[in-house]
């Protein structure tokens, strides 16, 4: 009864309810045709699924997934005008208003009404909720790609000599760090040859237990490839902090200085480095 | 007729490369066949060369390891040369970090080891 109620008046329900919206926010003229035709489609779909007695109040249930597809079309392409958060709510319970009217104005027995009315209510709220889980989801995706490029730009590994590969770790070393870290590290190793690796920690801030467990791990992958490992950049504060700590760096070779560990890496490699004939 | 891993003498040492994966049958059955082979041919040195290696267990870093024991048993050097990275790593994860077995990155530098070692010891 709703949707049929819906499908006569879809064209005056439309107005009202972008009205109410418009009021809050604007959107740009080029969307309106776009966000009437969202709309519409919501509001037909809304209508069946309130007339169905047997579907769940739970809109992540589903039966819901049509619903919950459009909506979240309306939510990205509201994201994507830049609206805040409770703007985007706004625009999906401004709806209750134009439907209660219309349920009043059609008239009839009182309890039916009634029930209708409270149906929409308990609805419109929780889709009005569900659209801030779509953005907290959105936001997330956006959290996590950063994440990953900025994984990216802190781990550069660097080929200083023919055999020397050098990686200037920034950041914290947290476990999926690590082994994402270390993964590009054995790649890297197998692809340019190099046995010695530079672990250069000077971006690191703070060495504890955690830290250099991780650190032996990619050391331990280092070995096991047939690589050795040297851990340079350990300031005296943080080396001060390690023995405080009681932190075990174990077998693995460390140095104060990039400049010390890349000399120990020549000469582990047989080079030899002296000033040339020219100067 | 069993499936096994072949054996070559090459230079006075064994090489052994593992072209696919090694079930538990197959890595016992290598271990066998090596330490048949250091007594009859009286080589010096292994290498073992898994890069052909992607799947890799408890069992059979534990065989891995144990080849490195037998073989300095007999008295020969082993070294353990081309892993790949996602072994690497998962041995790490699993613990297995084959303390006591040397790796180098490809066979031509697991038999320069194995020669700068064996120098030494003569």
């Amino acid at each position: 009864m709703i949707a049929q109620l819906i499908g006569e008046n879809v064209e005056a329900l439309l107005d009202n309810w972008l009205e109410a919206a418009a009021r809050l926010s604007r959107a740009r003229p080029e969307l309106a045709t776009e966000r009437r035709q969202q709309a519409r489609v919501f509001l037909e779909q809304l209508g069946h699924s309130l007339d169905d007695d047997t579907r769940p109040e739970d809109v992540r249930s589903a039966p819901w997934s049509g619903v919950r597809e459009t909506l979240d079309a309306i939510v990205d392409s509201h994201l994507d005008e830049g609206m805040a958060p409770a703007q985007i709510a706004f625009f999906v319970l401004s709806i209750k208003r134009p439907l209660h009217r219309l349920i009043l104005e059609r008239g009839g027995d009182t309890e039916k009404q009634l029930k209708a009315l409270w149906r929409i209510d308990l609805i419109v709220d929780r889709l009005g909720l569900y659209t801030a889980e779509v953005q907290i989801r959105r936001k997330e995706q956006v959290i996590a790609r950063q994440q990953e490029e900025i994984l990216e730009l802190s781990s550069p590994v660097v080929q200083l000599w023919d055999g020397v590969l050098a990686v200037p770790l920034i950041g914290t070393l947290d476990s999926y760090r690590t082994q994402q870290v270390t993964e590009t590290i054995l790649e890297a190793v197998v692809s340019t040859r190099s046995e010695q690796v530079i672990l250069d920690i000077t971006g690191v801030p703070a060495v504890d237990t955690q830290v250099a467990h991780h650190l032996l791990k990619t050391v331990a992958a280092l070995r096991l490839m047939g690589a050795e490992a040297i851990v340079s950049g350990i300031r005296p504060q943080i080396a001060q902090t390690m023995v405080h700590l009681g932190v075990d760096l174990g077998q693995v070779v460390t140095k104060a200085r990039l400049a010390d560990a890349l000399k120990l890496a020549f000469r582990r490699n047989g080079l030899l480095v002296s000033a040339g004939a020219g100067r | 007729m069993t499936r096994r891993i072949p054996i070559l003498e090459i230079d006075g040492a064994l090489l052994v490369t593992v072209q696919v994966d090694l079930d538990d049958h197959l890595a016992v059955q290598l271990e066998e066949d090596l330490g048949d082979a250091l007594a009859r041919s009286g080589a010096r040195g292994i290498v073992i060369d898994i890069s052909g290696l992607e799947l890799v267990d408890t069992f059979l870093s534990r065989i891995l390891a144990q080849i490195a024991s037998m073989s300095r048993v007999l008295g020969a050097e082993s070294v353990l040369v081309g892993m790949r990275p996602a072994v690497a790593m998962t041995l790490v994860e699993l613990g297995m970090t084959l303390d006591g077995v040397a790796t180098a990155l490809d066979i031509d530098r697991g038999l320069g080891i194995l020669r700068t070692r064996l120098e030494r010891s003569t």
